[in-house]
């Protein structure tokens, strides 16, 4: 748009004006273009209305936040309300927020208005300095750092100098040691489950235990061992809820082509594993006619009635299985504990 | 002695400032320095704020975060919440998101400084993120700024790191999530993985340990280290003085454009608080991350089509889009499916861009000092090469939401998954082709405009019939941009036996050398000679003049 604004003078020169290459990168050079005066600098009304815009705006700023105290002050923080295209928003939130953000928009808008309209648009050129020192402040520095080294004798004295730099890297040892007990050795941690032979299986997060015949075919339930709980509370943590949530699958038993184990199913009910073997993202989106399981976060998809292998996604790992029975009054119990690690894959897996 | 008190004495400051001035210089002997910054000139080009936007959105940040700490308690204890949130009222929540929901419930003005944080924060990795493309496709990274290059790198992997801490620490479902994921792919490495995993988090995941130490990382840690690093990144700035595009008065060795003070004082100072006043109306206006709607982290649940924040898009992208490739062997287990796009992938994305200021320097062999920008279409190898790491980049994160993509367009998600598999490899290169091409067309259209003038749209038939269009020569400034670019050779092929007939040892590394330094240059189109423009002109004047004749008569309306 530039040349259509200027459209140049048409002179014998080059471009006019070029007055030569510059000397390191060899490209024409012109000289600065002539300074331009704006409207506020000729015409002092011009000028008191710039002044004046400036000054409303720090005004109006100052304005908005008396009213913010005013807002914070008067709107009871559990007043909400609906705005148009926002929604459903607290009144205190929004009023103040408002306010605070326009009111510093304002001191921005304003200082920059005062910077363009009455501040002196002349445009001004500085010389770089060298980003180099001279050949003699260079040799000076090295002159000085010889002396330096020859005076500690760090170059002759080897015995100083090999015990120095043995200290020095033993040093850091006790700030790695330091860091053991952050936490404790993996040990078998991250194979075990609390799941065990005879440990009924609960509903999640209602811990009521299941019979057979509360699953339908095609049917879903999230479940957990029925120990959990008290687990939890002693441990004071939520670690086993993060390996021992399964979910419980029920197909017509001619659907099920194949098993992790010989009969590790319940009257057509399979129990799997609710922890991704990709990254360990609990899973729950299942698709009763293909029976996949599919993992929300990087769409790893196990085919349950195909031993849970993988169909599709990064995971690398068959969902493990969990085999199952019914105790002497029907509800639903484990066999046995997982036979394989649940969850993500880690060195010592194998 | 006596004579120097007496004559400050005698000659008081005329003013309050100066009066203080004088205390200050007494003390510290900074009258030079004070002189030399406020008569500092900086250029001026709106590429230039981006760089701005960063820091002053971590002003923000540190601003906000620290009214955030007088309220957030960064525990793991379980509690039974019992704030004014109704449908989570009795819900078993850690403290650490109890006090989330207090922030943002129960502190007035609290859900203002959660969300003009969390803004704020998508901003920074942002700014950070554009202006580093800005100082890329211009080759501001060039001798002597590949330092404070290095430096920028570093702020923005630690940007990264400091915005997943920060999101993680609420406890929501959401962010619990996320770090089970980062979990996971720590579990991943080889040989430490566990090791690193168990103390990270005290032991399994979640345990009670993380929260609390991810608090001090995001809170002292990595704030305190991209604090220092910001401080030197703009020292450098500062003392290297800043770049700036070719133009009428500007060379290599000066730079042009404005005092600090008053006018940049104004401008920059303004533009700080237009950016927090903006920031603080979106946090009024537009709901981010509604933690209460995720619920209290729990390691069986999961939300469908669960997203973070847009930074770490990419890196999900990675993981979801790396086939399921895994190694058993010795009783060991390698999981290339997580090291592949966690580790590997973004290792050697951040190492090559890191070195990209050296391994342009050394195919180019240029080692002279660079103040003038290039206009992106005058580099058009690195700005391709660019714009094919971004289309790396984009596809990678797009890949990130490719479960969004599916529910919203009824796509097969294995479809999406396997085009954006093969997009990854075939996108990029034609990418770089495309804007390479694109560069030299558009340094032909430069040159035309050089030679042969603009075309003003007005269009003449002559007196034998010809229409022809008038063309005007471009203005000085234009002319003067243009006129910017440099003319660079490649490297020569240094001969494999010299005249003497003695072999060159360093012949077949030079020869690669040259071949990429013609790689780099060897398309460039040529600028204009002082003779061809001076002809050009010629003929343009000559052209002008007769159709300016012409025109009174057969220009009709």
């Amino acid at each position: 748009m530039n040349e259509l604004e200027h459209g140049a003078e048409n002179t014998q020169e080059p471009y006019g004006s070029a007055n030569g290459k510059d000397v390191v990168s060899g490209i024409t050079v012109f000289p600065l273009e002539d300074h331009t005066l704006r409207r506020a600098d000729t015409d002092p009304r011009i000028a008191a209305r710039a002044e004046r815009q400036v000054a409303a705006m720090f005004a109006l700023s100052t304005i908005c936040i008396i009213l913010f105290v005013v807002a914070y002050v008067k709107i009871p923080n559990d007043n909400f309300i609906d705005v148009p295209v926002i929604g459903v928003v607290n009144a205190n939130h929004i009023t103040t927020g408002f306010l605070f953000g326009l009111a510093i928009f304002l001191i921005g808008t304003g200082a920059i208005h005062w910077a363009k309209k009455l501040m002196n648009d002349e445009e001004v050129t500085q010389e770089r300095h060298a980003l180099r020192s001279t050949n003699e402040e260079r040799e000076a520095v090295n002159e000085s750092f010889k002396r330096g080294a020859a005076d500690s004798g760090f170059g002759e004295r080897k015995l100083i100098r090999r015990t120095l730099l043995g200290a020095l890297a033993a040093f850091p040892i006790p700030l790695v040691v330091l860091l053991r007990d952050l936490g404790p050795m993996p040990g078998k941690r991250l194979r075990t489950t609390i799941w065990d032979q005879g440990v009924h299986i609960v509903t999640d997060p209602t811990y009521r235990r299941i019979k057979a015949t509360d699953i339908p075919v095609g049917g879903l339930v999230n479940a957990v061992p029925e120990n959990l709980l008290k687990i939890e509370e002693e441990d004071g943590n939520i670690n086993e809820r993060g390996k021992a949530s399964i979910i419980l699958v029920r197909m017509a038993p001619a659907e099920i082509v194949s098993q992790q184990g010989e009969g590790w199913d319940y009257q057509g009910i399979l129990a799997f594993s609710k922890i991704c073997t990709h990254v360990g993202c609990p899973i729950s989106l299942y698709q009763q006619r293909t029976h996949h399981l599919l993992c929300p976060c990087h769409q790893s998809t196990f085919d349950l009635a195909d031993s849970g292998n993988v169909v599709f996604g990064p995971a690398a790992r068959r969902m493990p299985q969990l085999a199952i029975t019914v105790d002497a009054d029907g509800y639903l119990v484990a066999k046995q504990g997982f036979q394989e690690p649940i969850g993500p894959s880690f060195w010592e897996r194998g | 002695m006596s004579t120097t008190s007496s004559q400050s004495v005698s000659n008081p400051p005329a003013t309050k400032g100066g009066a203080a001035a004088v205390y200050i210089d007494e003390r510290l002997a900074s009258s030079n320095f004070t002189k030399r910054l406020l008569d500092k000139v900086f250029p001026d080009h709106w590429s230039f704020m981006l760089g701005e936007i960063a820091l002053y959105s971590f002003i923000i940040l540190l601003l906000s975060g620290t009214y955030l700490t007088l309220w957030f308690k960064p525990s793991m204890t379980e509690i039974i919440y019992n704030g004014s949130y109704m449908p989570l009222k009795g819900v078993k929540m850690s403290e650490a998101y109890s006090s989330t929901l207090d922030i943002s419930f129960d502190v007035r003005g609290g859900l203002l400084l959660r969300q003009i944080h969390h803004w704020a924060a998508l901003f920074f990795v942002a700014a950070v993120s554009v202006h580093l493309l800005r100082v890329f496709f211009t080759g501001a990274f060039r001798k002597p700024r590949e330092i404070n290059w290095v430096i920028g790198t570093l702020l923005l992997v630690l940007a990264i790191l400091e915005g997943f801490a920060g999101y993680s620490l609420p406890d929501d479902l959401l962010s619990g999530t996320g770090l089970r994921i980062a979990e996971g792919i720590m579990q991943a490495i080889p040989l430490v993985g566990t090791y690193l995993a168990m103390f990270l988090f005290g032991g399994e995941f979640p345990g009670t340990d993380f929260i609390p130490r991810l608090y001090s990382i995001h809170i002292l840690l990595v704030p305190g280290i991209l604090l220092a690093l910001v401080t030197v990144h703009l020292i450098m700035v500062f003392y290297q003085k800043h770049t700036q595009f070719a133009g009428p008065g500007r060379t290599e060795s000066n730079v042009v454009g404005y005092r600090l003070f008053p006018v940049y004082m104004a401008k920059a100072g303004g533009f700080f608080f237009i950016v927090f006043g903006i920031t603080t109306l979106i946090a009024a206006l537009v709901t981010i991350n509604p933690v209460w709607m995720y619920g209290p982290y729990t390691p069986s649940q999961v939300t469908a089509g669960s997203q973070p924040d847009w930074y770490i898009g990419w890196l999900d992208g990675a993981v979801r889009l790396t086939p399921n490739w895994e190694t058993n062997a010795f009783g060991h287990t390698i999981s290339w499916n997580l090291l592949i796009p966690a580790l590997i992938i973004p290792g050697i994305m951040f190492t090559a861009l890191g070195l990209y200021p050296w391994i342009e320097a050394w195919v180019t062999g240029d080692k002279r000092e660079h103040h003038l920008l290039d206009r992106p279409r005058n580099a058009p190898t690195r700005t391709g090469l660019g714009v094919l790491a971004l289309t790396f980049y984009l596809i990678l994160w797009i890949s990130g939401g490719n479960d969004i993509l599916a529910t919203a367009f009824h796509l097969s998600i294995n479809q999406i998954t396997w085009s954006f598999r093969v997009l990854l490899f075939v996108a990029p290169p034609l990418a770089f082709v495309v804007t390479k091409r694109i560069c030299l067309g558009l340094q032909r259209r430069d040159n035309d405009k050089l030679l042969h003038g603009y075309e003003t749209g007005r269009v003449l038939r002559l007196p034998h019939g010809e229409f022809i269009e008038v063309h005007e020569p471009i203005s000085t400034h234009a002319a003067a941009v243009i006129l910017g670019k440099e003319d660079i050779a490649p490297l020569a092929l240094e001969a494999a036996i010299d005249e003497n007939g003695v072999r060159n040892p360093k012949a077949k590394k030079n020869a690669t050398r040259a071949r990429l330094s013609s790689w780099f240059y060897s398309d460039n189109v040529a600028t204009p000679t002082d003779e061809e423009l001076k002809a050009a002109l010629e003929h343009q004047a000559h052209a002008l003049h007769e159709a300016q004749e012409h025109s009174g008569a057969i220009e009709g309306h």
